[in-house]
């Protein structure tokens, strides 16, 4: 089952928390809405899952307006951030409940609880209580319960926020896994980590300030953000204020080579570079600056280079001898990996 | 630890215990002391007897206890549904009809309860609501007077309840009633004992206005307390909140294992 966004306004009093989303989920997809707090993204899902009622617009899940229906009659499965699990009932108990609610026969409950136990590996703790399960298995059995009413649509609010970092790129691999399992499921993932969005969406919404910024696969938004927004939120990346001259641009002094992409000569633009695409030393693009800042992250060094007052970052393999704080440097990068963002100039 | 300096330590445990007993220890073994003596002239009381008691079993204690533990039971009962039923509601409406709720249900508190039992009185005292000199007007009295707590505290309970279960249970299909009966309300049970609780034991110890309405065949035992006293029979009075006392305890220690066992994580 899909699900579309039409034209979808929130507000609260005066205050637009959501401004008119457009946006389409196709049914088995893995869509992840991604953005900072406060941006829209977490609204859009409380509105799919009926628990805010839009000003303006529709929301259809799988053809059907459901705007006007209460979640109980949605037919959706939701994972929370802090689970919510049911403390005063045992594992299989909340599992069960979705099943009950819906009046499902007794016999075929029991059948779609341990399906949907054995599915996210949980079996063994099915007489538990909450209390007695650590937050990874509490997640699991969270799966459990949403998935156990087979729905169409499952919603996914900043499911791995809760948990330690290991524990949380385990998940990461079993939600793919999950998904691989129920191809038909559609997924709205709702993180303000880009690693999760990136690794498991088949397309990321940016959302910024309640307004949807950018959408496409994690590569497209990747290798060619549309906004510095995106630019700068999934993933990380250097922006310089540029002229566009001819068919190349200009920063500062220096005369850069890279795919303009229409855009007119004379014009204001931002360039992008990932970090880990920017070189130390000469080469093609080179610029020439000192060194303000030296980290060491294990496998690589992270270098800020000072550059006629700004700054940029380069991503490069282990330094056997980083360079010193002032020395002078040059950073280069090669043509097509830079990409020119149209809009206005901010300095990154 | 607030104090941690030994001798400020010692310093709030002498203060702790100049004010507490006297003024909250000491009384309760007066009387439980008082209960078993004849008569008590000096420092002390004298002549220890089982009579009190014995004499309390004949005569119209027995009813009288019978009497209040009926009244508070049910008074408290309805008050936890009216109060559990009135926060539920409140819960729904918007912060300005909240606080209108908020203070019609705190009117039994703040006005004194010889006012309520007065006004039960003359309200009730002419058909069609006749209900002057039966058991209910005592029932309702109470009732009116601690169904308050009540509210407070599944009010107060309600609050402190994470949206998210309610959403979740409506997300997995859950109509709202299902929601109530099988996730608010067991959530809720620890906070609906304890208000349950309260409200006994404070029907247990009304005064005042019951006082205004109890007919002859409705007589709790703090009426009947202050009965034994108010004609010089302080010893038996004595036994009598003993009695009381006791009997309060035990239901409030029932119903705090029940608690106990119904509290969640």
């Amino acid at each position: 089952m899909g699900i579309r966004f039409d034209s979808v306004t929130v507000r609260y009093g005066d205050n637009t928390v959501l401004d008119s989303l457009d946006l389409t989920v196709e049914p088995g997809e893995v869509m992840a809405l991604l953005g900072p707090s406060g941006s829209g993204k977490t609204t859009a899902l409380r509105a799919v899952a009926g628990f805010v009622t839009p000003a303006a617009g529709r929301v259809l899940i799988g053809g059907r307006d459901v705007t006007a229906l209460p979640p109980h009659r949605r037919g959706i499965g939701m994972v929370v951030q802090q689970y919510a699990l049911f403390p005063h009932l045992r594992v299989e108990q909340n599992v069960a409940f979705g099943l009950k609610a819906r009046k499902v026969p007794r016999a075929r409950i029991a059948e779609r609880v341990s399906e949907a136990l054995r599915m996210t590996g949980m079996e063994r703790y099915a007489r538990r209580y909450p209390r007695e399960l650590s937050g990874g298995q509490q997640q699991r059995v969270a799966i459990a319960r949403a998935l156990a009413i087979r729905p169409g649509v499952l919603l996914l609010d900043e499911p791995l926020s809760a948990l330690d970092a290991q524990l949380r790129s385990g998940m990461l691999a079993e939600l793919a896994r999950l998904h691989r399992e129920l191809p038909d499921v559609s997924i709205l993932y709702v993180t303000h980590d880009q690693i999760e969005a990136l690794t498991l969406a088949d397309r990321i919404a940016v959302m910024d300030k309640a307004r949807l910024q950018d959408c496409g696969t994690p590569q497209d938004l990747y290798r060619r953000p549309r906004t510095e927004f995106t630019a700068s939120f999934v993933g990380n990346a250097n922006l310089l204020p540029v002229t566009v001259i001819g068919d190349a641009v200009r920063f500062g002094g220096t005369e850069l080579k890279v795919p303009v992409d229409g855009i007119a000569p004379g014009a204001a633009a931002t360039l992008c570079v990932r970090p880990h695409l920017v070189g130390l030393g000469e080469g093609p693009n080179a610029l020439r600056g000192t060194v303000a800042e030296v980290q060491w992250r294990g496998a690589t060094h992270r270098v800020f280079v000072d550059i006629d007052g700004h700054q940029i970052k380069a991503d490069v393999r282990e330094l056997r001898t980083p360079p010193a704080l002032g020395q002078q440097v040059a950073v280069h990068f090669a043509t097509q990996d830079a990409v020119l963002l149209g809009a206005g100039v901010a300095d990154g | 630890m607030l104090v941690h300096s030994r001798g400020g330590r010692w310093a709030v445990w002498i203060v702790f215990f100049a004010l507490f007993l006297p003024v909250f220890a000491l009384p309760f073994l007066v009387i439980m002391v008082a209960s078993f003596a004849t008569s008590w002239s000096g420092a002390f009381p004298s002549g220890m007897t089982l009579g009190h008691y014995q004499e309390l079993t004949k005569g119209d204690s027995p009813h009288a206890l019978l009497t209040s533990l009926v009244t508070a039971l049910v008074a408290s009962l309805a008050a936890l549904a009216i109060g559990t039923w009135a926060a539920l509601g409140a819960e729904a409406l918007r912060r300005r009809g909240r606080r209108v709720v908020d203070a019609l249900f705190m009117l039994p508190v703040a006005v004194p309860s010889v006012v309520v039992g007065l006004s039960l009185l003359v309200a009730f005292s002419k058909p069609p609501l006749l209900l002057n000199g039966t058991s209910t007007i005592v029932i309702t009295a109470h009732t009116v007077l601690v169904t308050a707590f009540a509210y407070q505290s599944v009010a107060a309970a309600l609050t402190r309840l994470d949206p998210a279960y309610e959403q979740s249970a409506a997300s997995l299909g859950a109509r709202p009633s299902y929601v109530l009966w099988r996730v608010k309300l067991p959530l809720l049970l620890p906070s609906l004992t304890a208000a349950a609780g309260l409200c006994f034991a404070l029907s247990m110890g009304e005064l005042s206005a019951t006082m205004m309405l109890y007919p002859p065949n409705w007589v709790p035992l703090p009426v009947t307390i202050f009965g034994a006293t108010d004609r010089g029979a302080l010893f038996t009075g004595a036994a009598l909140a003993v009695v009381l006392m006791a009997s309060t305890l035990l239901v409030l220690f029932a119903v705090s294992r029940i608690r106990n066992r119904a509290s969640y994580r």
